[in-house]
């Protein structure tokens, strides 16, 4: 209680010190076997970072396949050896289509990607700042998600054409969706108080959805990102399968109808390089954006 | 600038939160709310910022705010509600920035309230390396950065230790003593309500009705001498409330 810690004159006789060195002995003569520690029971459960065992798994794996090829032991129509993978990737390089290969997946990526994010986020803020979006909208987006974006791509060759239109088209609406989730259900979640506290102060609306709103999604905002880049992957090789001249996918399916599997296992390693580029850029955009947090 | 509060009634729903609440902050005055758990105290706070409406009844202001007070109804709110992604400078910032100040005009003001708080250190620390008595007073500078005419503070020290507690109580009785400003200052701790309060009010359990309006004569800067009086103060309000309290305990919660 604050009146007491500051009363002085009071009980001054009712406390004296104690010598600390007597009870401690008392407590040791009391235990019957000698001193011994307390048995420690707690740790475990939490994650040490040990940066050098990925590298090392991924390196064992590739060496372990390679000397299963070498010595017979996988038979190379089943799966080639990755170093004839790695020939069948130098020999892209050589003749210059793989330029041509990547230079038309990623237009398609980025351009399919960032059309979608961008329009899922604004679509996002708006059904979580407005009744009348949310309940004319939200319903909409929940009808339409779950569907798989590749059997519309029948649909969008008709609408956008065989070109580069239906590929960019199949690519936005993949990302759009679960952008928009992510984003409403992210602004859903931000601090009512912290509202409250910009509401208080006066802030004007938009202050409050720059300012208060925007960034307290921003997480949610950010993991969203994640899962739309690897659907738009996803869908991009699709895409891709059915209907190009050029791009990763296109070479994949001809490398397969071909039966050229070293081809097929570069283009796949292509793929998944993409894929861990995409995850790499969106942590440095994190932790860009995320600094505030731990 | 006065507050007046007229015949306040609210309900939410079925619930009957608060009823007939009629009383006036002077200024320069701190009135404590206090009551049980769940008896309106926060809602009648809200009701007095502005925040939300009452059902019945009215809050009006008499007078002109003093004409540089940006915002004149401030809060100080129990969990601090700083913005994570800004750092102290920054949420002080923030409530500069609607108002068209900014630059070196904002820098002026976010120092100086910054060193009024004993914060100058800190100006470009995230709000999560901060403890919680740092963390209120971030709020309390922010809130100084407007110039207020009232303060509402809801639970202001509640989520804080108790030795934290008085260091932050002592510093918010050098700022009366420095700024003068008027307060409501809700509260379920006692001894915090009169070391600081003018006035306390006392509400009784839902539906909140002012059981009793206690006035303490004692200056603010001589109660730490007067600990004496200022129990007997502390003993006759507990006795007051401790049945509604032990009532209010006792119920099933339905509604904030």
């Amino acid at each position: 209680m604050p009146a007491e810690s500051r009363d002085t004159t009071l009980g001054k006789e009712s406390w004296r010190e104690v010598p600390l060195q007597k009870s401690t002995r008392h407590g040791a003569s009391a235990g019957k076997g000698g001193l011994r520690p307390v048995p420690f029971r707690g740790g475990g459960f939490t994650h040490r970072p040990l940066s050098l065992i990925s590298p090392l798994v991924f390196i064992s794996l590739i060496g372990l396949w390679e000397l299963g090829s070498q010595t017979g032991f996988i038979s190379p129509i089943a799966l080639p050896a990755p170093s004839a993978a790695f020939g069948a990737f130098v020999d892209l390089v050589r003749t210059g289509t793989l330029w041509r290969h990547l230079e038309a997946s990623l237009f398609r990526l980025i351009v399919g990607w960032t059309l979608g994010t961008a329009i899922g986020v604004a679509v996002g803020l708006a059904i979580a700042l407005f009744s009348v979006m949310r309940a004319g909208l939200s319903p909409v987006v929940s009808a339409l998600f779950p569907i798989p974006k590749i059997a519309l791509l029948p649909l969008f060759i008709v609408w956008f054409g065989i070109g580069e239109g239906s590929k960019v088209a199949t690519i936005l609406f993949g990302a759009f969706f679960p952008t928009v989730i992510a984003t409403y259900g992210g602004v859903d979640n931000v601090d009512r108080n912290l509202i409250r506290m910009g509401q208080s102060f006066g802030l004007s609306w938009l202050s409050i959805v720059r300012k208060i709103i925007i960034p307290g999604a921003m997480p949610a905002i950010l993991s969203g990102f994640r899962i739309s880049a690897s659907i738009a992957i996803v869908l991009l090789v699709a895409a891709e399968m059915i209907g190009a001249q050029f791009g990763i996918g296109a070479y994949i399916l001809m490398a397969g109808s071909l039966f050229a599997i070293e081809q097929l296992i570069a283009g796949v390693a292509m793929l998944s390089i993409l894929g861990l580029t995409i995850s790499w850029l969106i942590g440095r955009a994190e932790r860009f954006f995320l600094t505030w947090r731990t | 600038m006065e507050l007046r509060i007229e015949g306040v009634s609210h309900d939410y729903g079925e619930t009957q939160v608060l009823r007939e609440i009629s009383f006036s902050v002077a200024p320069g005055e701190i009135i404590c709310i206090i009551g049980p758990s769940g008896c309106g105290k926060s809602t009648l706070l809200r009701f007095i910022g502005g925040l939300e409406r009452p059902d019945r009844g009215q809050v009006l202001i008499a007078g002109e705010p003093p004409a540089d007070s940006l915002n004149p109804l401030t809060y100080i709110f129990q969990d601090f509600a700083l913005l994570p992604w800004r750092t102290v400078a920054g949420n002080v910032s923030l409530v500069l920035e609607d108002h068209g100040i900014r630059g070196a005009q904002s820098r002026a003001i976010i120092d100086d309230v910054l060193a009024r708080t004993k914060l100058s250190e800190f100006a470009s620390a995230w709000p999560r390396q901060l403890s919680g008595g740092m963390k209120q007073r971030v709020a309390i500078a922010r809130a100084l950065a407007v110039r207020p005419a009232v303060m509402l503070m809801d639970e202001p020290l509640s989520a804080l230790d108790s030795q934290t507690r008085e260091l932050l109580l002592d510093d918010l009785i050098d700022l009366w003593k420095r700024e003068r400003f008027s307060a409501a200052y809700v509260t379920h701790n006692l001894a915090e309500a009169v070391r600081l309060g003018h006035r306390i009010m006392v509400l009784s359990r839902r539906p909140g009705r002012i059981r009793e309006m206690v006035a303490i004569d004692i200056p603010l800067d001589e109660r730490p001498e007067r600990v004496l009086e200022l129990e007997q103060i502390q003993r006759r309000l507990w006795e007051a409330m401790r049945d509604e309290a032990r009532a209010a305990d006792r119920e099933l919660s339905d509604a904030g």
